[in-house]
């Protein structure tokens, strides 16, 4: 597919496809939806990784975010599931070819409240795939009731008060097994994009949390999802930089500001820190941070657990190499000697 | 040893009574977790190695010990082997229920019990073996676990002895069981010589019941519906197995489980052609085989009940978004807690709409282990032949009993892996629509993620042909009206019924799954007892063949046997059929939980045919006034 674009220099990515490859159909979301500047970001990092669209599936449940995979890499496949249930189907297509790249797209509530036991598997399982939550606190498609994720003391617009304590999917995540765990804010362009590249070279569970305004039902004076809320209580953990492993690019940093991460790909992630004791591969620390800053009302965003090289389930199941989907028949039917051998067993 | 010697030569005396020679009964009384399972099964394997026909059922409640379990096996040498409610010959185990098996029996039957019960003191119209079990294993081993694992092996060599079951076969299927642990097998024989010793010496045969031996066996395996479901997924090529266990179908995937553990793992690497996952609930488990289905596998599931219940959202969307996936229903009783350990045909209608909106779904309806292994082949082939989810309907007694079965069949045809898209089918139809009918049958082109074919975006309901996102009405419709299209095509992919006419019959008799042996004996006894001839359809599949009715329209009354309260099958029937068809169908239902048997359908048929039926506890039934079976 080529479509003509107006830049009269054509940029093209690693595989010389052009940006409006990654494109998607026209969003049919809010107008400034944050869900929307996510696909833009999905978009951009796809590209800049010279991603192979033929090899990406797109996974969703149901909700505005999970109608976003629509949006974004037409020449994927893309499923749409039930409420809550796309880490099943994701499992199931990546049990039938471990070699596809699977980025799931979820709401909130499609998470955290109808798919939080599927999430709390997928999680467990470490099922290599990028998980993104697109985090509004309340339920956009069904008019803006609340969520799991919505904070205490936050209301609608109604004026109805939420007195239930939220769920943090990033702490619940890292608890879980999720072996790369990330929290970022729809409007933060550049730190969106570095995670959603380095997750792209992650191997296992990628779980993003994407602060994500509903500018429609969830973004007045008394949420604490609103854009202004998000923009001035957003407490990044570090500055990130990543160099892709097909990019040659030495990078010079003070060692102990910044900690160098390596990815399952070879690619590398320097994180610059704003506070130097901030150590992502410290599970414990880790959870410490989510704790204190919701106690704070803040919210920490960046890059807050990495666990690079842990076994990934497909790996576990130790598979043939070609995908069980292509296999021929010889592979996949024993021969007549295997049902005579049964057959014998039970006479 | 010596005592299997003794048996070649020297019968038991039987008394005045005519002999009765494999044609009875056998139920084991025991507690669940008592190690009854080896010694009945030892039992059940050495009349089938004397050629004799046999079957077996296993009523076991919902624990894991301690309470009352009853095993059954039938010796027939007309082949009959459905459930058959009379037992000739009791083994009571169990002090709970003793005195109430015992009261159950009909006068002349059998007891051979454990000395302490004191059983004979009950009733005496029957014929009583003490044994005292206790002494005699006290002999066999002085180890306390052993002795509990072995009591049992003395039932089977006194009823050795007995019924003259031939010992040396027992060991033979003990050999069997235990494969090569030597010490095992001996201390187990040791058990059963015992036994035989022990009623050689003291019990004087004073019964009619006898095993001979015969030659119908030959060519035959013993085996459980599951397990030969398990062999027919390994034959067909299974890659992605996901489920939630529950009884009665966790043994399906466990066995398929070894098998593919066996056969399917390159011996070489180490690395498997075949992925399983046990999923977090039912939900997961089909959509894991709806997600790999999309993604190109041959990928299945398994469950009951509750499970199907969990699985209606996800059947839907497989349905609209039309992704193949084969689904196991091992039926059982209604919700748990209550009877899940017992057998029902009850999940008819719940899957053949299983779901939200406009949905209809292929079901296949096995009554043997050999249908139930070529069933399974067939259901991933017409699963991706159809891009839909299909349901395989076996039931507790067919899935977790033992039956005989004939040897199973090579598969003969490849592997139908349906539509899907490559480079010379795109070039023939031009452009790729993934919900467009190119050739008229209903069935669309699917392309697979991964493959270098033009992708889609699957979803729900709305979607035009072009897989485009759509809400308008008539993209609606029309693929609505296509998936309709495509039901109707099933029709003749599916199973062809067996279908028996016998001319002289008015009355037709329509039956599928496991109810059929009971129907096979009751149309037996219909024809001897009351001379009432019948015709008999055996479906094996829906949607329904249009030869339903043709069968319908040449019988005045025809009789819909199943094995659920509310008629379901029928229920399906009538939804097709003209309405004079339809006024023709009567019911006979059986939903206790036991499996149907021979004579409640002969009763209910002859009841229902204006024959006035009363019983006699030796003979069941006697037809009178054998009159017109007019409405
Ligand atoms: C089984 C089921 N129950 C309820 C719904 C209705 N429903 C659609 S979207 C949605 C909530 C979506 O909220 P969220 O996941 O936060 O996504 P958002 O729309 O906010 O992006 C609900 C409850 C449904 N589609 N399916
Ligand atoms: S309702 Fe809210 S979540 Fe949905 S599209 Fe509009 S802004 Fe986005």
């Amino acid at each position: 597919m080529v479509t003509a674009t107006p830049t009269p220099k054509k940029k093209t990515n690693r595989l010389g496809l052009e940006l409006p490859v990654y494109r998607g159909s026209k969003t049919t979301l809010c107008a400034g939806c944050g869900h929307n500047a996510i696909s833009e970001r999905i978009i951009d990092a796809c590209f800049a990784m010279g991603i192979e669209p033929t090899q990406v599936v797109k996974l969703s449940g149901i909700g505005c975010s999970s109608k976003s995979p629509a949006y974004f890499l037409g020449s994927a496949h893309g499923f749409n599931a039930v409420h809550g249930r796309m880490p099943s189907i994701g499992t199931g297509a990546l049990l039938a070819n471990k070699n596809l790249v699977a980025i799931g797209v979820s709401g909130d509530g499609d998470t955290g409240a109808i798919g939080i036991g599927q999430f709390i598997h997928l999680m467990r399982r470490n099922l290599p795939i990028i998980y993104i939550i697109e985090d509004n606190g309340c339920y956009g498609l069904t008019k803006g009731q609340f969520s799991p994720t919505a904070d205490v003391g936050s209301t609608l617009k109604t004026g109805v008060v939420n007195e239930l304590p939220p769920i943090d999917t990033c702490a619940l995540a890292i608890q879980l097994g999720a072996t790369f765990v990330a929290r970022s804010f729809s409007g933060d362009k550049k730190q969106l994009t570095a995670i959603l590249k380095a997750a792209i070279s992650h191997r296992g569970t990628a779980m993003i949390d994407v602060l994500s305004p509903c500018v429609t039902f969830n973004d007045h004076e008394g949420s604490t999802k609103s854009y202004a809320y998000a923009k001035s209580h957003e407490d990044p953990l570090e500055e990130l930089d990543f160099v892709p492993y097909f990019e040659d690019i030495a990078v010079d940093y003070e060692p102990g500001e910044t900690q160098e991460v390596t990815l399952h790909d070879g690619s590398r992630l320097y994180l610059k820190k704003l506070d130097e004791r901030y150590d992502p591969t410290d599970k414990m620390q880790a959870l410490r941070v989510l704790h204190e800053t919701h106690e704070r009302g803040e919210f920490a965003t960046g890059l807050i657990y990495v666990a690079p090289m842990t076994d990934d389930f497909l790996t576990t199941l130790n598979l043939v190499d070609e995908p069980l989907a292509s296999l021929p028949e010889d592979q996949v039917r024993p021969p007549r000697s295997v049902l005579n051998e049964i057959m014998a067993s039970l006479a | 040893m010596p005592a299997s010697d003794v048996a070649v030569e020297e019968r038991p005396t039987t008394s005045s009574v005519e002999p009765v020679v494999n044609d009875f009964s056998i139920q084991v009384a025991t507690v669940n977790g008592s190690g009854s399972q080896t010694a009945n099964l030892v039992l059940l394997r050495a009349i089938f190695q004397m050629g004799v026909p046999v079957s077996a059922k296993n009523m076991f409640p919902s624990n894991i010990a301690g309470l009352p379990t009853w095993f059954t096996i039938r010796a027939n040498k007309d082949g009959y082997v459905g459930w058959k409610k009379k037992t000739e010959i009791l083994v009571a185990m169990n002090p709970e229920t003793a005195r109430e098996d015992v009261l159950n029996l009909d006068p002349g039957s059998v007891v051979v019990y454990d000395e302490p019960l004191k059983l004979d003191s009950v009733r005496s119209d029957l014929v009583f073996y003490p044994v005292p079990f206790n002494t005699l294993v006290g002999d066999v081993t002085r180890e306390v676990t052993l002795r509990r694992r072995v009591r049992n092996m003395i039932y089977d060599g006194v009823l050795s002895r007995l019924l003259g079951v031939e010992i040396d076969q027992m060991e033979v299927a003990l050999r069997k069981h235990f494969g090569n642990k030597v010490k095992v097998v001996a201390i187990n024989r040791a058990a059963l010589d015992a036994g035989y010793a022990f009623a050689e010496q003291h019990l004087e045969k004073r019964d009619p019941y006898r095993i001979e031996p015969m030659d119908e066996n030959q060519g035959r395996i013993l085996i459980d519906g599951n397990a030969a479901a398990a062999i027919g997924c390994l034959m067909a090529g299974v890659t992605v197995v996901t489920w939630y266990p529950i009884t009665p179908s966790s043994s399906l995937c466990e066995t398929l489980i070894d098998y593919l553990r066996k056969y399917r793992v390159d011996k070489e690497t180490g690395k498997a052609s075949f992925a399983v996952v046990q999923a977090e609930d039912e939900i997961a488990a089909l959509g894991m085989a709806i997600g790999a289905g999309w993604a190109g596998a041959r990928s299945m599931t398994a469950t009951s009940g509750p499970g199907i219940s969990l699985m209606g959202e996800f059947t839907g969307l497989a349905y609209y978004a039309e992704v193949p996936a084969v689904i196991f229903d091992i039926q059982r009783v209604g919700p748990s807690t209550g009877l899940p350990t017992r057998t029902a045909q009850g999940d008819v209608l719940t899957t053949a709409f299983l779901s939200h909106g406009d949905t209809r779904h292929p079901l296949l309806f096995p009554c043997s282990p050999e249908e139930c292994y070529s069933m399974a082949i067939n259901a991933f082939d017409l699963a991706e032949r159809f891009q839909t989810p299909v349901f395989v309907l076996s039931d507790l007694d067919l899935g977790m009993n033992t039956w005989m079965s004939p040897t199973f069949a090579y598969p003969t045809k490849p592997m139908d892996r349906g539509k899907v898209l490559d480079a010379a089918t795109l070039d023939r139809i031009g452009q790729f629509g993934r919900y467009r009918d190119v050739d008229g049958d209903g069935i669309p082109y699917r392309s697979v993620p991964g493959s270098s074919m033009p992708a889609y975006f699957c979803r729900g309901s709305g979607h035009n042909e072009w897989g485009q996102y759509s809400e308008r009405a008539d993209d609606y419709q029309k693929n609505v009206d296509r998936l309709l299209r495509k039901f109707e095509t099933f029709r003749n992919w599916m199973p062809a019924p067996v279908v028996e006419i016998n001319r002289k019959a008015k009355v037709g008799i329509i039956a599928f799954g496991t109810t059929h042996w009971a129907v096979v004996e009751s149309r037996d006894q219909l024809r001897n007892e009351a001379d009432v001839q019948t015709s008999y359809y055996r479906l094996r599949a829906y949607p329904f063949r249009p030869a339903l009715a043709s069968f319908i329209e040449r019988h005045d009354r025809v009789y819909v046997v199943e094995q659920n309260r509310d008629a379901q099958m029928a229920i399906l029937m009538r939804l097709e059929l003209r309405a004079e068809l339809s006024g023709r169908l009567r019911s006979i239902l059986h939903y206790s939980g036991d499996p149907i048997d021979a004579r409640t359908i002969t009763d209910d048929i002859l009841v229902q045919e204006g024959y006035r039926v009363h019983y006699s506890a030796a003979d069941g039934v006697i037809p009178h006034d054998a009159g017109v079976g007019g409405e």
